[in-house]
């Protein structure tokens, strides 16, 4: 059974303007942890707001444990949120943080003690119990959130861009907190983010919205490799995927597949000449963008090379290689995905 | 470059309370050619009058009772036009009214309402059959009524002040902390109690603080109303120094009175200082 579903999700604000959420159809797995991904303004907020009940939707259904939830404030569909900024009301201690949603629920006083201590135990914050948010640093602020939410053994935890906050440095080992967090609990969560490497991170799947629509939703793996238009190819992967247009279609390839053609190539790859204009270096790798001349004169390409590879002189022209089955093909018009066409 | 400033308010606040100072340890009458020291006499007598014992405990019991019902109908008044309605921005002008316009037009329009014969409050209260028509409420001739006529002008007029700065306060909490409340499970009454108010309760502290020294100081809404009376039930201590200094042609008494505002005012000032600094120092 699905934990959380939604059906035709539909949210316009105004009347006049495109909908901000356009028929969005969701349904997570048990103990999934679900990653809506997308630009900002794609709606992906928008969506957890919903699903949240701090937003009413235009039309449609949404789905939690079974029951249908979109009549019901917040307080009655048994969810879990972690805001960007945390939330954490600022006049209570840690200790009262964690005790609110008990005592707004009616648990008995009696099990307040141990819940607390519990959730406070599983974020190592039994030291902190008694400080004030102002006085924590920022990951003891969001482990403090954490463990708001989990108190209340929520059926769907919801993640609003919670490490959007911290400095890149935090983030990485917040990610890895929440990722121990996910593999020990095993609650469904579904993840609002706009950084793909959060995504493809921390996501059993992963679903990329733009624009109210959910464009592909996949393992990442699978909305990696094979991205359903040109809107997943390009947003995820840094550098985005090369795409060259021809004839109405579009090739896509990946900076990371393409190879400095050895003699003797094989049937299975297409070789291009390459006519590198600058290069970068990155430290682990490095990438080199230039332009393509002969059959695809004038395409713009970036490769993407491990830095210890000899890097192509700039104005020089080299022979690269791509592996057939490393191409994608999409329609011109549409971006969709098409079925393979042969190249010359 | 302070100089202008503090010559401002060296001549328009500290000389008037030099003088009054200086009136009090006087014998000073208008009119009086010669002017001689005298001591603690006014202070002493002034204490002795009835008249000024009901004053003072009328000027406390006035500012506490009127402050604590602003307190809570601010309170809910911000909380219902916090949230944008149609109508609201009509509304929110109507609410500012009693604040803006002059006390003396708010109290003679209240005079009008209060009269013995001709109030609309008596009509209205007929017509809902809770007075009888031939025995109507004496709003401002019956003591208690005009005590209590007197200290709901002075809710209504500081009302819209004490509003006004709780819908700042409100205002200024981050959406989230409301939202993660419902989330959580907290019910309207739970989040305000629990949440909000603690949360603004260094404004609504502010708004109290200038209800209290604008009530206090009040002497124009008593003036209008009741004269002080009847018999001096609702006599205050800015409007007992008044008659007494300057309609009574006693000037040192009038001053003497006068100066027991000033230990309260003082504290009202600390009080707001330490407030101050304390926002300062948490920013």
């Amino acid at each position: 059974m699905a934990i959380v579903e939604t059906r035709a999700l539909t949210k316009r604000f105004a009347a006049a303007d495109p909908p901000a959420v356009a028929g969005v159809d969701l349904a997570t797995r048990e103990g999934e942890f679900l990653v809506l991904l997308g630009p900002s303004g794609s709606g992906k907020t928008t969506v957890l707001r919903m699903i949240a009940g701090l937003e009413e939707p235009t039309s449609g259904e949404i789905w939690i444990g079974g029951r249908r939830v979109d009549g019901l404030s917040p307080r009655e569909r048994r969810i879990a949120m972690v805001f960007q900024s945390y939330a954490l009301y600022p006049h209570l201690t840690v200790r009262q943080n964690i005790a609110f949603p008990l005592k707004a629920q009616g648990v008995p006083r009696a099990d307040h003690a141990a819940r607390i201590a519990s959730a406070a135990g599983k974020f190592q914050l039994d030291r902190l119990l008694d400080r004030k948010p102002r006085e924590l640093s920022g990951g003891e602020r969001q482990r403090v959130a954490l463990a708001r939410a989990l108190v209340r053994e929520p059926q769907v935890f919801l993640f609003d861009e919670p490490l959007s906050n911290l400095d890149a440095k935090l983030r990485a080992s917040a990610r890895e907190e929440l990722q121990r967090f996910q593999d020990e609990i095993r609650t469904t969560a579904i993840y609002v983010t706009h950084d793909q490497i959060e995504a493809m991170a921390l996501g059993d799947r992963v679903a990329i919205m733009d624009r109210g629509r959910v464009r592909q939703i996949g393992t990442p793996t699978e909305v990696y490799d094979d991205p359903a238009d040109t809107f997943v190819a390009t947003f995820l992967g840094s550098p985005p995927m090369n795409l060259l247009e021809r004839d109405g279609r579009i090739i896509g390839f990946r900076p990371e597949h393409v190879r400095a053609a050895g003699g003797g190539t094989a049937e299975d790859s297409v070789v291009f000449r390459f006519r590198c204009e600058l290069t970068e270096y990155l430290g682990s790798e490095r990438l080199a963008f230039g332009e393509l001349d002969g059959d695809w004169a004038g395409r713009e390409v970036v490769w993407r090379m491990p830095s210890w590879q000899p890097a192509p002189e700039p104005g020089a022209q080299v022979a690269v290689a791509v592996a057939r089955d490393r191409f994608r093909y999409f329609d011109a018009a549409t971006g969709a995905r098409t079925t393979p066409v042969s190249l010359g | 470059m302070i100089a202008p400033a503090a010559a401002y308010v060296a001549l328009l606040v500290g000389l008037p309370v030099l003088m009054s100072l200086f009136l009090s340890v006087s014998d000073a009458r208008v009119g009086s050619e010669t002017i001689s020291f005298a001591g603690l006499t006014n202070f002493r007598s002034a204490l002795a009058t009835p008249a000024f014992r009901v004053a003072l405990r009328n000027s406390f019991l006035f500012t506490a009772a009127s402050q604590a019902l602003v307190v809570a109908g601010a309170t809910l008044l911000a909380l219902a036009l916090r949230e944008p309605f149609r109508g609201r921005g009509l509304l929110r002008l109507l609410v500012l009214l009693p604040w803006v316009a002059p006390i003396s037009l708010g109290a003679i329009g209240w005079k009008w309402l209060l009269d013995s014969l001709y109030s609309v409050v008596t009509w209205v209260l007929v017509a809902l059959s809770l007075v009888s028509a031939s025995n109507p409420p004496m709003w401002l001739g019956e003591p208690r009524l005009a005590m209590l006529s007197v200290l709901l002008v002075h809710a209504w007029r500081t009302l819209p002040f004490a509003t006004m700065i709780l819908l700042a306060g409100l205002s200024a909490i981050p959406r989230d902390i409301p939202e993660a409340a419902a989330v959580d499970g907290s019910g309207f009454w739970r989040t305000h109690f629990t949440i909000t108010l603690p949360m603004i309760r260094p404004i609504l502290l502010v708004a109290l603080l200038f209800g209290v020294v604008f009530t206090f100081t009040d002497m124009t809404a008593v003036y209008i109303l009741t004269r002080g009376g009847p018999a001096d039930a609702t006599q205050v201590l800015p409007s007992l120094a008044f008659f007494t200094g300057i309609l009574g042609g006693d000037l040192a008494q009038g001053a003497a009175i006068s100066l027991f505002l000033f230990p309260l005012l003082l504290a009202a000032a600390v009080a707001l200082l330490r407030l101050a600094r304390r926002a300062e120092d948490a920013s």
